[in-house]
């Protein structure tokens, strides 16, 4: 899978994020260590990590290309395409679904205009996946909403979190 | 405190005692109510000293693998030589396990003060806090707790004016289960795929960086403060049922029940009251079908077992299964065992990291077939073949993920094969399961 | 069987020693231990669970059941689970026939599956780099490829891509899999995965005669098999010699195949005159003898340093008596080509692969001052240098003797031409840059009437009455190690298939 950016590409690593980089990198023994938070940097400019913006990290970090797009596709939070402006990730695991999960999932699928999983709304403004385990199964059905963390979400709750991050 | 309810009589309050007091997330909170006396105490003692009064607690591992602490912590080289770290794994991902993060949400500045110790106790002036990229209040929470303890002079160059230097610094991880696994979490610390690494060499010899590490979970360490101003003594003589089995535990309760949340809980505790008198039983009209009592990686129990487990290592294995984590999923009778399993299953053919063959194979395979089952077109065969492959990917492989998909797989055909027959015959509607 | 090897072998290695071959996919003796395929499971007496005999090492005293019905149920369970996504399209794929997963499938696999009725993963065959596909669907994520690029070339050029059973071995669209060293990959590739264009469907696996070599390709001398089919050279593929090469050779080395199979050769002994005359070999000897004691004034031979030891040797015999200038000359390019990760192996500058037994045997590299000698001088004797970039005019007074495999126009001038096999068609030996001299054997038939150089200059010699008929080239490198201090003590049949640096004496007729 390719995705590219429109070009031309903007070095996200400015000077400013660089310093906030070269910070980071005093906290690790290796360069490489700062791989992670160096895509979280790249994720919250951009959100998104496209090819080019694998290979420029690789180039601030001393790695390939390859090697950097072999760790981004292993962590699931880390995106591969555009997402759509509100990003809502639902937990379907075991607890919750035995709580209702899946009823939440249609609510918002229907609601936000996207339709089916991991599709993005036609107005650009949000895109539902679900996750695996967010870790609040005592207040099921917890989702995200960017990186607000909503927990004991029911269907009847979803059009009124729709209406507000619209 | 059974958070987010009012604490229940029958429980230890010691770890949670704080939960629900965002006044005790401040440093000056944290002081006000005795914070940071552990810290202070340890600091004045030999780590070796530190070492053996956690030893003598008792405490053991509340991540899932129950290893005592104090034992863990003394595998680390006598003389630092080298670099040592600590890991405070708070990549709390196992399905049903939610303590770590309101530990983390509410008493920042208790595993911050536990992490200190540690590091004291096996010489390692690095603290690698590594909190699930999800958990994003945690982290927020963390971050200003860290930096507030900074300001404070706890930690640093001359932590607590000890002359000793003490970092602490988080590591947000970007969604991956099996970066709860110790060696896949040094991995993905280091900048790696979060992949198992095989063993040996162990951390406490080879870990992060290729040198000697600790890793210890969130509420392991947040107890050891408690230990320090209370005594090993005080904590040794935390228990119902079986002495090796010391302190207290919290249970995360999710699923089918009335008040599901954390609680607290002395080690030794009857499943059976926790699920009844603390969380209020199942809803009215419906009954106890079974639970899982230490997060989705360990065996299911039925309703008889569950009523009759004992909470603590020596008395989940009686019956068959694990404390682990401390995650229990309560499961009533309108539960559709099959599908759950399933689901279960699922999660784990997600999260596999792709290293070994059995793991990466078998988990999918092991979701197909329940899919197949579900949709009605299954055969009595598959219940075998599930068993078969159950075989073939629990013991074989780097680590424990298959062996976690495995066990409900066991377990749910063991005690509700019922269940599975009525879909295979026929006799349960189909259910398109490709969620 | 008891067994005895150094501490710290892992049992994997202590049982090739034993004679068993423990199955296994990601363990490679010249790559860092994965662990990860879990093949090579076996039985460890008081040891609870199976061990991967890859990365466990021996106790003393241990007890090992590798074929005990736990381990090998094991064995048969990790086969099936590679197997429920593999294509099964054997019969188009080039590993085929030389495929680990068919072999221990064929050992120790099940004849059925149980995964019924499901498709199987797909994704599409990708393009990696210049001469290497990726094919998804076979590939069982073994992870050689990733860790060579990794530990062994120094360029991670290759990842493990996504997690689960939707993993790949995943490449970055800027960066492709170009480097010197990338081959390798395909010859670790336990399966068809990975596979070489050039070689793409050009035959099968058990069609194949594979002869032991040295690539030709630089001094480096890495041990090589020539893989012939018809008598013609399909693919070189590395040989392993942990003191040359380990396990492995670079792509330059991999090309050399194709000239070795050019029609272009001389096929019979030319006689020169108005034209030139296709003779029989007595004619041709008797007029090279008649040129060699008819000699006046000085005499230069000129050699290619890819001859064998044996006829640079002889070809300094012939004009022995003359006053004579031996030289030779060497293609250099600019830099090394290593492989970072491995020591002492790279691709080296200097592209001939005898550089150094040129140099031992007295030849200098001196061309442009052996071409103004030969200007004047009574007998040229060349040997398989094409003398390009050599004017005409510079050759009008010599006799000329020439040697070759291909007859460049220039050489059209000689007196006689015999005709000579190449390295794929002769047996012979070289010496590499760091003083092995290592054995090549013959892998094909010299086209024509085309003979080992080291036959015909022994013909020559024979007709000056100094010596007899060379048989074999063992009587040539026994000779030559009798008399030239440099090859002291070291024997044909002893160099074996692993060679023995000169100078380090060995009992004769021991294998090494």
């Amino acid at each position: 899978m390719t995705m590219h950016d429109t070009k031309p590409y903007e070095p996200v690593f400015t000077p400013e994020r660089r310093a906030g980089l070269e910070e980071l990198l005093k906290r690790y023994p290796t360069k490489r260590a700062a791989l992670l938070p160096a895509l979280w940097m790249v994720q919250e400019a951009r959100g998104w990590i496209s090819d080019t913006a694998m290979t420029e990290v690789a180039e601030v970090l001393g790695l390939t290309p390859a090697y950097v797009k072999g760790v981004v596709t292993f962590y699931t939070m880390y995106h591969l395409h555009p997402v759509g402006k509100n990003f809502v990730q639902v937990c379907t695991t075991t607890p919750c679904n035995i709580c209702g999960a899946e009823n939440v999932v249609k609510a918002l699928l229907q609601h936000t205009g996207c339709g089916e999983l991991g599709a993005t709304s036609p107005d650009g403004k949000w895109t539902v996946i679900e996750v695996e385990c967010l870790g609040a199964c005592g207040f099921a059905t917890p989702i995200m909403v960017n990186d607000d963390f909503i927990e004991s979400v029911t269907p009847e709750k979803v059009l009124e979190i729709v209406r507000k991050y619209s | 405190m059974g958070f987010p309810h009012k604490p229940h009589p029958k429980e230890t309050v010691v770890l949670s005692q704080y939960f629900g007091d965002a006044d005790a997330r401040s440093y000056a909170g944290w002081v006000q109510r005795g914070g940071y006396e552990a810290l202070k105490k340890s600091l004045a003692m030999t780590p070796v000293a530190v070492q053996d009064i956690v030893k003598a607690s008792g405490l053991r591992g509340r991540g899932g693998a129950g290893f005592p602490t104090g034992l863990k912590w003394s595998f680390m080289p006598k003389e630092r030589t080298r670099t040592h770290y600590l890991c405070c794994n708070a990549d709390e991902s196992e399905p049903g396990t939610f303590k770590d993060r309101e530990i983390m949400r509410w008493t920042p500045h208790a595993l911050i003060e536990g992490c200190a110790i540690a590091q004291h106790a096996i010489q390692a002036e690095i603290c690698y806090i590594y909190i699930r990229g999800e958990f994003t209040e945690p982290l927020r929470i963390m971050e200003k707790a860290i930096a507030e303890a900074y300001q404070n002079g706890v930690l640093g160059a001359n932590a607590m004016g000890s002359g000793k230097r003490i970092d602490q610094f988080i590591h947000r991880g970007a969604g991956a289960y099996i970066c709860g696994e110790e060696t896949a979490l040094m991995n993905s610390i280091e900048g790696k795929r979060g992949n198992p690494r095989i063993r040996p060499p162990f951390p406490a010899a080879a870990g992060v960086f290729g040198l000697p590490t600790t890793i210890n979970n969130v509420e392991t360490l947040a107890a050891v403060p408690h230990i320090i101003n209370r005594g090993a003594d005080w904590y040794k003589s935390l228990y119902l049922s079986n002495p090796k089995s010391t302190g207290t535990k919290l249970i995360s309760v999710s699923g089918h029940v009335q008040r599901p949340g954390n609680y607290e809980i002395t080690m030794g505790f009857p499943l059976k009251d926790l699920i009844y008198d603390l969380c209020g039983g199942v809803k009215p009209g419906r009954t106890l079908k079974a639970c899982i009592p230490g997060g989705s990686s360990v065996p299911i129990l039925n309703k008889e077992e569950s009523e009759s487990c004992i909470l603590d290592y020596e008395g989940t294995v009686a019956k068959g299964t694990m404390l682990g984590s401390g995650g229990a999923i309560v499961f009533d009778d309108t539960t559709d065992m099959v599908y759950q399993v399933m689901r279960l299953a699922k999660f784990y053919a997600h999260e596999s990291c792709a290293q070994c063959t059995q793991c990466r194979e078998g988990t999918a395979w092991t979701v197909r077939i329940l899919q197949r089952i579900l949709a009605g077109e299954g055969t009595i065969q598959d219940l075998d073949l599930l068993l078969d492959l159950a075989d073939q990917m629990t013991g074989k492989t780097i680590c424990v993920l298959s062996d976690s998909c495995a066990a409900p797989v066991v377990t749910g055909i063991k005690k509700f094969r019922g269940e599975f027959e009525a879909y295979i015959k026929g006799a349960r509607k189909p259910v398109m399961a490709t969620v | 069987m008891p067994v005895s090897v150094p501490k710290g072998t892992t049992i994997l290695e202590a049982a090739k020693q034993a004679g068993v071959l423990i199955p296994h996919y990601c363990y490679h003796p010249g790559l860092p231990i994965a662990g990860v395929c879990r093949m090579c499971l076996v039985e460890v007496e008081k040891q609870p669970k199976l061990q991967i005999s890859c990365a466990t090492t021996v106790a003393e005293g241990q007890v090992v059941n590798v074929f005990s019905d736990q381990a090998k149920k094991a064995r048969q369970g990790v086969l099936e689970f590679l197997l429920i996504n593999h294509p099964l399209d054997c019969p188009i794929c080039d590993q085929a026939g030389e495929c680990e997963l068919q072999d221990y499938v064929f050992q120790e696999g099940q004849a059925r599956t149980r995964y019924a009725d499901y498709a199987k993963r797909f994704n599409p065959v990708e393009d990696f780099g210049p001469d290497i596909l990726y094919v998804p669907n076979r590939c069982i994520l073994c992870t050689r490829c990733v860790r060579f690029m990794e530990h062994a070339a120094h360029d991670d050029v290759l990842n493990v891509s996504e997690r689960g059973d939707r993993a790949v071995i995943g490449i970055h669209p800027d960066k492709k899999l170009d480097h010197t060293w990338a081959g390798n990959v395909v010859d670790l590739c336990p399966v068809g995965s990975l596979l070489s264009k050039d070689f793409l469907h050009r035959a099968r696996a058990w069609e194949l005669d594979k002869t032991a070599s040295v690539c030709p390709g630089c001094s480096q001398g890495c041990n090589v098999n020539l893989d012939t089919r018809n008598n013609v050279v399909v693919r070189l593929r590395p040989r392993a010699n942990l003191e040359v090469n380990r396990y492995f050779m670079c792509d330059y080395g991999r090309g050399q195949y194709r000239w070795m199979n050019h029609g272009d050769r001389i096929e019979a002994p030319l006689l020169g005159g108005k034209d030139l005359t296709a003779v029989d070999w007595d004619h041709a000897l008797d007029r090279a003898v008649q040129l060699v004691k008819g000699i006046s004034g000085p005499a230069v031979t000129l050699v290619s340093p890819g001859a064998s030891n044996e006829a640079l040797y002889l070809a300094r015999q012939v004009l022995g008596n003359a006053r004579l200038q031996a030289a030779f000359r060497v293609h250099r390019e600019a830099g090394e080509w290593s492989l970072a990760g491995v020591p002492d192996l790279a691709l080296r500058a200097e592209r001939a692969p005898n550089v150094a037994g040129a140099l031992a045997l007295g030849y200098r590299e001196e061309f442009e001052a052996a071409i103004q000698t030969a200007a004047d001088a009574g007998l040229l004797l060349v040997l398989d240098d094409a003398l390009d970039g050599v004017a005409p005019e510079a050759l009008q007074t010599p006799n000329i003797i020439y040697l070759g495999t291909r007859l460049p126009e220039i050489a059209r001038r000689a007196r006689v031409v015999l005709p000579i096999a190449n390295v794929a068609e002769e047996d012979g030996t070289f010496v590499n840059r760091d003083r092995r001299v290592q054995r090549y054997f013959q892998a094909k038939a010299a086209p024509g009437m085309a003979r080992p150089a080291w036959w015909v200059l022994g013909e020559i010699l024979r007709g000056l009455g100094r010596g007899d008929t060379l048989s074999s080239a063992e009587e040539a490198f026994d000779l030559l190690a009798q008399s030239e201090p440099a090859f002291g003590g070291l024997s044909y049949a002893g160099l074996g298939v692993r060679g023995a640096v000169l100078g380090s004496r060995q009992p004769a007729g021991q294998p090494a």
